[in-house]
């Protein structure tokens, strides 16, 4: 469904990615890991084209990111993406944040976006919060009216952008229980984490970043009992076990 | 448009000499208000932050005395009304043997009102520098004169560095308002110029040219200043 | 000094009336206009072309570079010459006032849509809104508060500003009072009325903007 072949992205004179190709399939949950620095955000920001690539091909579902006649806000709409800062609008409240993209976008009928909403937020477990803003929510609920707002757009996919590194350890797992629910129901998904446990337990495969470069690509289960490269053991030593 | 230009007129005598006494003037006020406004503006904004609500309420209420009254009725105060209000001995000698006086109350009156300008900065460098800092400091044995001289005061400085720069070139405009009282400064003079010659035109192109060059100059230095003054690792307040 | 005498300003209050309404007309002229005037600035420093961005960029340094005196005379001179014939110090003075304070209305509304993060536009892109729609539904309305504040102290500048047309003699508020003052040697009556009359409203009115400020924030 994605296809990344050959991408690669400079900053001036800087190589941020280099030679990144791979392939994620419908249903697929594939979390990208390394170092900081190592270009795993900047990937996934180009797969839905948040940052322009000045080689290689990205294609989702057929289409080509990079091409200039793409429709890019339409193939966006059809990818979700969750954000390390939440990034809802705080002059909006929780419906309206869900809300903004389906009535603007898709052109859903008010009645039938505050419907979807709801919906979304019940299931996030914060129907009870629909009509707050934004500021008032923890950490951890923000992110969650987060992921709902992503879905309400019904994409084919999901990206997600280190979406438990800015919370406190107590919301953590609130964030990553509504994930493992959505990866449970077949969505194809793409997480960029340092959450190891949640990539052991969920991931169907784990790209391994150092660098710019996808150092590794390998079946979860590999990864973690004989990764390949010796900088991918060190990664995995230095965050393991602490 | 009808109109005989004239450049020439401009640098003959003697009015090449007005525009530059002129300039003398203006920098000469601007510089001695701005060691006014700096010197009492830091201390007044340091009141601000102070544990003592006497020295807070004396700090705001000069903040807001200076800041809510139109800088030219504040030079008229000083300069016709101040020297009625006194006892008379005292307004006797402002208004007789008060030296240059017209210098005198242009430059206190403007650096009185620049000092509530940086008192307003200042006070919100300390804040931003921090409790946090404050709190640290303290918890080291140090007494609060030396956590405000050693670290909030020097870090407040550091992060105002552009307001500051800001403020300064404000003193520099605002000094022409010193030709009201009869300082011949840079404004004046072109004004005379233009009176005199009918080249109002060339005049104050001539005029705006300098002051757009200084001020261009110094925000050139300050910019240089505050990259220097920067703390390592930080963007500093004034990155864009 | 002579004891403070309330008659001098009764009897002056019809005539510092009608300069009040100088200087309010004044300032309603220089805030509409130069907000106009600020939010065309504005759209050009933000555009995509460079040439808009640079005549923009270059006429707000410059104007900010200059004392508003000399602006006032710019116009009190250049005006009658330019149109022919004299207008009257009110118009040229309006006209000043308005450039001038466009520069800084301008650098106003840059900084405030500058200032919404970056992560808000990168969140709007995502969900499939159009550069636009990204401006009109989350920029702006977020920008929009955090500028009004500093919109409305600037208009409390603006007012306090127009005080500078005394230079040219138009009969605002304080030039009327100067010129009573003077007619009747009461110049310490009508300078303390002056000054008491811009801080209680400059007073009110700053206090008012910083209630709302706190408003907003919270």
């Amino acid at each position: 469904m994605i296809t990344l072949e050959h991408v690669s992205k400079w900053y001036g004179a800087t190589q941020v990615l280099d030679d990144c190709s791979t392939r994620i399939e419908k249903g697929e949950v594939v979390v990208v890991c390394g170092p900081s620095g190592s270009g795993k955000s900047t990937l996934i920001k180009c797969v839905n084209g948040l940052e322009p690539f000045q080689k290689g091909v990205i294609t989702v579902d057929g289409t080509s990111v990079g091409d200039p006649k793409t429709n890019l806000p339409k193939l966006r709409s059809r990818i979700g993406m969750v954000f390390q800062s939440f990034e809802l609008y705080p002059h909006m409240n929780v419906t309206e944040n869900i809300c903004l993209a389906q009535r603007h976008v898709l052109k859903r009928s008010e009645d039938a976006a505050r419907a979807r909403a709801l919906e979304l937020l019940e299931r996030v477990g914060l129907k009870s919060h629909a009509d707050r803003f934004p500021a008032t929510l923890s950490g951890g609920q923000q992110q969650r009216v987060a992921i709902a707002r992503a879905l309400a757009l019904d994409p084919i996919a999901m990206l997600f952008d280190e979406p438990t590194s800015a919370l406190d350890p107590e919301m953590i797992n609130e964030v990553l229980d509504v994930m493992t629910e959505l990866a449970k129901e077949g969505m194809t998904m793409v997480v960029v984490t340092h959450e190891m446990g949640f990539a052991r337990r969920v991931a169907d495969r784990v790209l391994f970043m150092d660098a710019g470069a996808i150092v590794e690509d390998a079946k979860t289960a590999a990864f973690f009992e004989k990764p390949k490269s010796e900088r991918a053991v060190r990664f995995l030593s230095k965050i393991l076990h602490h | 448009m009808r109109y005989n230009w004239n450049w020439s007129v401009l640098f003959a005598d003697p009015y090449l000499g007005w525009i530059l006494t002129g300039l003398g003037w203006t920098v000469l006020v601007s510089l001695c208000a701005w060691i006014i406004g700096l010197a009492l503006g830091s201390v007044i904004g340091t009141m601000r932050t102070l544990p003592s609500p006497v020295a807070r309420a004396i700090g705001s209420a000069y903040v807001e005395v200076f800041r809510n009254i139109p800088l030219l009725v504040q030079i008229f105060l000083f300069y016709f009304v101040l020297p009625e209000l006194l006892p008379r001995e005292w307004g006797r000698w402002l208004k007789r043997d008060l030296p240059h006086p017209e210098f005198t109350v242009a430059v206190v009156s403007l650096g009185l009102y620049t000092a509530c300008r940086v008192a307003e900065q200042v006070r919100a460098g300390i804040a931003t520098a921090g409790r946090g800092q404050a709190s640290a400091g303290l918890a080291t044995g140090l007494t609060l004169t030396q956590v405000y001289r050693l670290i909030l005061l020097p870090l407040a400085f550091r992060l105002t560095i552009p307001a500051l720069t800001n403020e300064f070139l404000n003193v520099f405009k605002n000094s022409s308002l010193a030709l009201t009282i009869g300082v011949l400064e840079l404004t004046a003079r072109t004004r005379a110029v233009a009176d005199y010659t009918y080249q109002s035109i060339e005049a104050f192109v001539v005029a705006s040219v300098i002051y757009a060059s200084i001020s261009f100059l110094i925000a050139f230095i300050m910019r240089r200043v505050e990259e220097r003054a920067r703390l390592p690792g930080t963007l500093g307040t004034g990155a864009r | 000094m002579s004891s403070f005498d309330f008659n001098v300003i009764v009897n002056a209050l019809p005539l510092l009336w009608e300069g009040m309404q100088i200087t309010l007309l004044l300032t309603a002229f220089g805030i509409l206009g130069g907000l106009a005037l600020g939010i065309v600035l504005a759209v050009m420093r933000l555009s995509r072309s460079r040439l808009l961005g640079f005549i923009a960029g270059a006429y707000v340094d410059l104007l900010r570079s200059l004392p508003l005196v000399l602006l006032i005379f710019w116009f009190y001179f250049l005006v009658p010459i330019a149109v022919g014939h004299p207008v009257g110090g009110f118009y040229s003075a309006v006209i000043g006032f308005i450039l001038f304070e466009a520069a800084y209305f301008c650098e106003i509304i840059r900084s405030g849509i500058e200032g919404v993060r970056r992560g808000q536009v990168m969140a709007g892109l995502a969900s499939g809104l159009t550069q636009a729609q990204c401006m009109r539904l989350v920029v702006l309305p977020q920008a929009f508060r955090a500028m009004l504040p500093v919109l409305l102290m600037q208009s409390i500048n603006v007012f306090k500003s127009t005080s500078l047309v005394y230079v040219i003699g138009l009969r605002d508020f304080l030039t009327a009072a100067d010129l009573i003052g003077g007619r009747d040697n009461r110049l310490t009556e009508m300078y303390i009325l002056v000054a008491v009359v811009f801080f209680v409203i400059c007073w009110t009115a700053s206090h008012a903007v910083g209630r709302l400020e706190r408003r907003i924030s919270a």
